[in-house]
């Protein structure tokens, strides 16, 4: 049971963070009327984020990873399981690198 | 209306876990995930928990998880943190009608546990008429209570089966953000052009050399720009 002073850091930083995201923005909100591009920014955020993360991931693992990606997106639309699109998803992975 | 009669009761805040429960069982394979990488990155399971606990957004824990180094990426981390989580901002603003009739540590303890579900959850309710602020603060509690077991879980069983790095298991938490996509787009017309921008930018940056997070968070601003400035010039 370890609790390092570094992780312990970064682990409050992070939490400052969500919080002030969480708190500081209906106190923002509240206190003043942000500009509407911002306001149309933060809704706009969510997609560029998640698929700016994933885009690089999935380039180091090449074509397979590509591949796997997109059976992940087409278990998710067609079944809605979130459980059951992250299974597909490993399990093309496992299968494309018994094949390659 | 806004606001008039309402009210912060024991029993709202029930009501709100009790609706929580199907919600759960949703995000429980989510938090597994983040368990099992948590344990990956080499991260103890009081580390695990205690990140689990006081930051308690998923989305965040993982992409933070994802790029971990030694020693810890402080900065980093906290910025990935910021960036993900900014999303929340106007989400506590839309519940307004309801935060606003509360002080103390009522307003910013439910403030604490603010996430989308519990958002998403507590408009409706809202819309429906509900008065009970205690409804928000009862479904953040309960998704909290079951984000704690489940990425405990994680971390239990990832320290037990001991994958050796690189193994297809670990591609979960990719595939996770695949699939958090699909209910996210919301049609070509809307998001094509800025998700594009958004995954050219990050491969650009990610070519050039550049560490985390700034792939991520270039690519994400520059995208979510785009969308903005489309969206108002049609508008």
């Amino acid at each position: 049971m370890t609790l390092r002073t570094d992780v312990l850091l970064a682990i409050l930083g992070m939490a400052l963070a969500t919080y002030l995201c969480r708190a500081g923005g209906y106190a923002l909100f509240r206190a003043l009327r942000p500009p509407r591009f911002v306001e149309v920014m933060l809704q706009h955020l969510p997609g560029p984020i998640f698929i700016a993360y994933v885009a690089p991931a999935l380039a180091t693992q090449g074509v397979k990873g590509f591949a796997a990606a997109a059976a992940v997106v087409v278990t998710q639309a067609t079944t809605r399981n979130l459980a059951a699109a992250i299974a597909v998803g490993v399990g093309a992975l496992w299968l494309l690198g018994l094949v390659g | 209306m806004s606001g008039s009669g309402v009210s912060f009761t024991l029993n709202g805040a029930l009501r709100g876990a009790r609706a929580a429960i199907p919600l759960v069982v949703g995000t429980f394979p989510f938090g597994i995930v983040v368990g099992v990488i948590s344990d990956a990155k080499g991260l103890s399971l009081l580390e695990t928990l205690a990140m689990s606990a006081l930051v308690f957004a998923g989305s965040s824990q993982l992409l933070a998880l994802e790029l971990w180094s030694e020693p810890a990426p402080v900065l980093g981390a906290s910025l990935a943190a910021l960036v993900v989580n900014m999303r929340l901002a106007p989400m506590g603003a839309a519940l307004a009608p309801w935060l606003d009739r509360l002080r103390g540590l009522k307003l910013w303890g439910t403030l604490a546990t603010l996430v989308d579900h519990s958002y998403a959850m507590s408009a409706a309710e809202q819309r429906r008429g509900g008065r009970d602020a205690a409804y928000l603060l009862g479904v953040g509690l309960m998704l909290w209570a079951f984000w704690l077991v489940a990425v405990g879980l994680g971390h239990v069983f990832g320290a037990v089966v001991r994958l050796p790095p690189g193994h297809p298991l670990y591609f979960a938490a990719t595939a996770t953000f695949c699939a958090i996509l699909v209910p996210v787009w919301q049609g070509v017309r809307r998001d094509l052009l800025p998700w594009a921008l958004a995954v050219a930018v990050a491969l650009l940056a990610w070519r050039a050399g550049l560490g985390a997070p700034w792939p991520l968070l270039a690519g994400a601003l520059s995208g979510a720009s785009l969308g903005a400035w489309l969206e108002l010039r049609r508008a």
